[in-house]
């Protein structure tokens, strides 16, 4: 048996598919993936992601810290409440996780991933060593997720008055306490919502009362196709400590001037030669991660991430690659079909938006 | 609960096989294949008229989780495919047993399907699959 979730129990009732993800018994669907990724582009969509590790950091030097042990420059944060997305690099320069920090009254909260949650626990203890800075995991509280384009409503809906003004205030990329809970507008899917931390009490409530007004419980398979057509990496997939932030269509995130942060001065001797770019293929098939992908008849990468849009009806991809060119294939089952390269997001707001794939500054 | 049809012949590798009335074979994959493998979004089908080996790969079923080959039961001349599924390949998850067959198959030697699975000894493969 893995770890569960407070909502375990709720899972079963709505007729989860429990796997295990990471050491945790999550949901992967409740009947039709396909169904509930569509919830989350035309409604709304409900996700439990409590297996997410939330880490409180305070202390005098908490700025100093995560300026050190983040490539994003976390002086951005000025507004109470303002979150910043990016990625924790090894002395390498390459990509131990990405995660999301955002600055509260007390120091900041941070947000990694489930599959790395020791190791970061480990690289950022030991990195705080001899600083003014605790670290703290709030294993105690859980996750849910509310996206889509009625995410807000429907979440404004149901809960108390306190939090109805709090969710009312925020902007986009932007979070607060309203008195236990943290309520952010932030998510993992290109649709407007927001990600709540919550006791597990409140989460189980929360999570009825929403389903009660008719949003969709939705599991982590529609998660990933939501993510992957919002053109959003998923760690150990796209990006992982073999490649740098730069080969991993990350290079916005990465902040330089006048910084001096864990794996700089590895980035500034090689920023590496490969660039995660996105495909989308218009002939029938699927996309799936390790495919070989083709420039003209040169095997120049293979895909990390794959899978069927239901948003835009056709195969989309991430593929890691060392070339680009005006020719790409992909190779299935040993038959080569064209792939048109483009950049992304694939999707956003329901709308389909990726472009022909152009060279970046930063690239 | 998944279904399991007695009339039906089975491969352990998840497909079905009826013998029609005029001596045909349809193909499709079974209630349990559809549920594990979720939502199929493309179906490749063997071509018209193609030759197909008891089997051996005949197609291959692509849902949200992952891609499948589909083997073929008997050998034989594939009669006819189910374009209904280019379309809307989630007629699979709706109506595995029929409106979801996949193809067709007018076989050489009918005696093959006596080496299938019935449908109880296939519905323990299941079960031990599960388990």
């Amino acid at each position: 048996m893995g770890h569960r979730t407070p909502l375990y129990a709720l899972h079963q009732d709505a007729g989860a598919k429990l796997v295990d993800f990471a050491g945790w018994d999550m949901p992967l669907n409740y009947g039709s993936q396909i169904e509930e990724h569509h919830a989350v582009r035309r409604n709304a969509g409900v996700f439990d992601v409590s297996h997410m590790t939330i880490i409180e950091i305070s202390g005098r030097e908490s700025q100093a810290f995560l300026d050190k042990v983040l490539a994003n420059d976390i002086s951005r944060l000025k507004e109470s409440g303002k979150a910043l997305y990016s990625a924790m690099l090894d002395s390498q320069g390459h990509v131990m996780d990405d995660l999301i920090v955002y600055l509260v009254p007390t120091g900041y909260l941070m947000v990694v991933n489930c599959a790395t949650r020791e190791k970061d626990l480990n690289w950022l203890q030991q990195h705080s060593e001899g600083m003014d800075c605790v670290l703290v995991e709030r294993d105690d509280l859980a996750i849910l997720a509310i996206q889509g384009p009625d995410a807000i409503d429907r979440v404004t809906e149901v809960v108390e008055a306190d939090c109805q003004l709090v969710i009312g205030s925020l902007k986009v990329f932007q979070g607060a306490w309203c008195e236990d809970w943290f309520i952010a507008r932030t998510g993992y899917t290109g649709e407007e919502g927001l990600e709540i931390m919550l006791p597990g009490d409140a989460a189980k409530e929360l999570w009825q009362r929403l389903l009660s007004v008719d949003v969709k419980p939705v599991g982590l398979g529609a998660r990933d196709t939501l993510r992957l057509e919002a053109g959003m990496n998923l760690y150990g997939n796209d990006m992982d400590e073999t490649v740098s932030p730069y080969e991993s269509n990350m290079a916005t995130t990465v902040v330089v001037e006048g910084r001096d942060f864990i794996g700089l001065e590895a980035l500034r001797e090689t920023k590496g030669n490969r660039k995660l770019v996105g495909l989308v293929m218009n002939e029938k098939g699927v996309l799936r991660a390790h495919y070989p992908v083709f420039c003209d008849d040169r095997e120049v990468g293979e895909i990390t991430s794959g899978a069927h849009s239901p948003t835009l009806g056709r195969s989309i991809a991430l593929a890691r690659v060392d070339t680009v060119c005006g020719n790409f294939g992909v190779e299935i089952r040993g038959k080569r079909f064209p792939v048109e390269l483009v950049r992304p997001p694939f999707v956003r707001n329901g709308k389909q938006v990726y472009r022909a794939w152009k060279k970046n500054k930063q690239e | 609960m998944a279904e399991f049809p007695d009339n039906l012949h089975y491969l352990d590798s998840h497909e079905w096989a009826r013998v029609e009335d005029d001596g045909t074979v349809t193909v499709g994959i079974s209630d349990h294949a559809q549920e594990s493998l979720g939502d199929v979004v493309f179906v490749e089908m063997p071509e018209l008229n193609s030759e197909v080996s008891a089997k051996n790969e005949a197609g291959v079923v692509e849902s949200v989780k992952a891609a499948s080959d589909i083997y073929a039961p008997v050998s034989g001349t594939v009669s006819a495919v189910n374009e209904q599924l280019e379309e809307a390949p989630e007629i699979v998850n709706d109506s595995p047993y029929d409106d979801g067959w996949f193809f067709n198959i007018t076989p050489s030697n009918l005696d093959e399907i006596s080496s299938l699975l019935t449908a109880s000894e296939y519905q323990k493969v299941c079960e031990e699959e599960d388990h």
